[in-house]
């Protein structure tokens, strides 16, 4: 890249290895080092929606306006902690907080039918009505122990996510 | 920061085919679930969608998919548990597991195909290196005595005192001089034989490129027949810069399809290449793609028309990799001849990133360094073959010109650079999980 604004040090480095709780190797940092700088095109420091959305697997993504609030305007530190969960070494403990911070994306700790409900919208967009989502939702949840006025909590989601068998791993491409 | 060059661990997406409009992405939740050795699962689901892909397009022979797949067979891979995957009940940790969707976003965000075909390379320390650049000079004027056409070397030879970077820009600027000096007179002037007017002209262009190509101290070296003056055929070529077309004129005189440009690079389209008979386009026009068409078909009938150059990549790639091809050269029922161009990185990366530099700072770069070396291969004019539809036939000559030139292809279509893909593509992913949803609910 003839446009990175500054090099990593080894010091940037292994701040941004604690950070993310030692979940990347430091040639795998630097390698996101280099795919940050690569979107982030005018060197602000953080992505924009826009450059996010230029990456024209992510922009048809079902997911990717809930995943843009979560990553719009993180700088390289918060980026690769995002990052961190989809590692091979991350817990699914990890992943499973990511999985909940998705469905509540407005951070209030806990994940309600309306939650569930939107998701679920953009998962399936105009191919499922609202009654037949509505159903389905409740369905599942009354044949899992809840209802539809429960919320639902981190742990609620451990519990049903654990015995799944989560696959949320992305190789890091090192040169 | 060194450039992958395509490495075999590099995991190439699954594809998403705009322009052609063939359904293509699909979640599979099966194909996903298994842990494959060494390959996460998402490439295998982009493994599975690519095959499906290019078998969906039709009659594409095994040769051509280990060309541009240079990965083991799917069905090593893929049980048949997996691919005939029973529908089971559903569980609320079906709905909450979103984590193949997830995968995909963050698999996306860390490395996609698409970026990688424009990115371009950090410049080498070839040049302006203190004990490289007196050598530098010395070698510019043995490439200016050696490599420069004949009539001009006393020219180069007088300029060719003070410093090699005056000399370049000096040359270019006698070249514009002698080149305008004579072309306006002939433009204006001779206005009665048509035909003597527009071979002078040709000749005039051909002249001019010349001069831009040693401008760069261009090495080129070109392999195949010389392209012949005929009706009915359209040159199709991979396109790394603008300097693809200077450097395919110097040799033929063709007749180019443009986007319109502002700038100096405007004013030369206006006057000059419309004396070899150029068509314009403008890619924000919707309506646009209609008229180019008329006007490319009536071009190609045409018996005095120079031959037509189409870069039908529709942009500029770093020349390491090939998007998809656009059909509308390969519909017009004439012959199509594959030009295939490779730049020689060692010496200047020609990749012009419009997105990060205009054109007049792209030459200024391409003069400062050492030269420009780049391979030309005319290739054998094909037909459409019968019950060959044009998606199939363009996509046979981007396999001819990716394998000729060392080029990998990539499902996906240029002008994402400009656009965003259509949503119709989330559409019907949304569609698969939604109708899996319903299926799997109607199982008790």
């Amino acid at each position: 890249m003839g446009n990175a604004s500054s090099m990593l040090t080894q010091y940037d480095i292994e701040e941004v290895q604690e950070h993310c709780n030692y979940l990347f190797s430091q040639q795998e940092i630097v390698a996101l080092y280099n795919r940050f700088c690569q979107l982030d095109r005018t060197a602000k420091g953080f992505i924009s929606s826009d450059e996010f959305l230029s990456i024209p697997e992510f922009s048809l993504n079902p997911l990717s306006q809930r995943l843009l609030k979560m990553v719009d305007g993180l700088n390289f530190k918060d980026f690769v902690a995002f990052l961190s969960a989809f590692s091979p070494q991350a817990t699914p403990q990890q992943k499973v907080e990511l999985i909940f911070k998705v469905y509540d994306v407005d951070g209030k700790g806990r994940v309600t039918f309306k939650d569930l409900l939107e998701v679920l919208r953009d998962l399936t967009g105009s191919f499922m009505s609202e009654e037949q989502r509505e159903k389905v939702l409740g369905q599942v949840l009354e044949e899992a122990g809840y209802s539809r006025e429960s919320s639902l909590y981190v742990e609620d989601f451990m519990k049903v996510l654990s015995k799944a068998g989560l696959k949320m791993e992305v190789e890091v491409p090192v040169d | 920061m060194n450039q992958r060059v395509g490495t075999d661990s590099s995991p190439l997406r699954f594809a998403a085919c705009e322009s052609a409009s063939i359904p293509l992405f699909a979640t599979f939740i099966g194909a996903r679930r298994r842990a494959p050795p060494a390959r996460t699962h998402r490439q295998i689901g982009s493994q599975l969608v690519g095959r499906r892909i290019l078998a969906a397009m039709g009659g594409l022979d095994s040769s051509s998919m280990e060309t541009d797949l240079d990965r083991p067979n799917i069905e090593e891979y893929l049980t048949t548990e997996t691919i005939r995957e029973v529908p089971k009940k559903l569980h609320l940790s079906d709905l909450l597991d979103i984590s193949p969707t997830l995968t995909e976003a963050a698999g996306a965000i860390v490395d996609d195909s698409f970026t990688r075909c424009f990115k371009s390379n950090s410049p080498e320390p070839w040049n302006w290196n203190i004990y490289l650049f007196p050598l530098w000079c010395l070698g510019v004027v043995v490439r200016y005595g050696i490599l420069f056409p004949a009539s001009f070397s006393w020219l180069v030879s007088l300029s060719n005192l003070i410093s090699c970077m005056f000399c370049r820009v000096g040359v270019l600027a006698l070249g514009w001089i002698v080149f305008f000096a004579a072309f306006l007179p002939v433009h204006f002037l001779i206005r009665g034989h048509d035909k003597w007017r527009r071979k002078i002209e040709r000749k005039l262009v051909e002249m001019m490129c010349s001069v831009f190509v040693a401008s760069w101290t261009g090495v080129i070296k070109y392999h195949g027949p010389r392209p012949s003056r005929r009706p009915q055929q359209v040159f199709v070529a991979n396109h790394t810069s603008m300097i693809d077309f200077i450097i395919l004129e110097q040799m033929t005189a063709f007749a180019v399809i443009m986007q319109k440009h502002p700038g100096w690079v405007g004013f030369i389209q206006k006057t000059i290449l419309e004396s070899v008979g150029c068509i314009w386009f403008n890619r924000t026009e919707s309506k646009d793609r209609e008229v180019v068409a008329t006007k490319i078909r009536e071009h190609t009938q045409g018996v005095d028309n120079n031959p037509l150059l189409i870069f039908p990549e529709g942009t500029c790639v770093n020349n390491h990799y090939t998007v998809m091809f656009k059909k509308g050269a390969f519909e017009l029922g004439c012959a199509v001849c594959p030009v295939a161009i490779k730049y020689n990185k060692i010496f200047v990366d020609a990749f012009w990133n419009s997105k990060k530099q205009s054109f007049t700072t792209h030459l200024a770069q391409l003069m400062t360094s050492w030269a420009v070396v780049c391979d030309v291969w005319y290739l054998e004019p094909q037909y459409i073959r019968p019950g060959e539809i044009p998606i199939e036939f363009a996509e046979r000559v981007r396999d001819m010109i990716s394998v000729r030139a060392g080029l990998k292809k990539v499902p996906w279509d240029g002008y994402l650079k400009y656009f965003r893909p259509s949503p119709k593509l989330t559409e019907r992913k949304q569609q698969i999980f939604a109708e899996s949803v319903l299926k799997r609910l109607e199982e008790k």
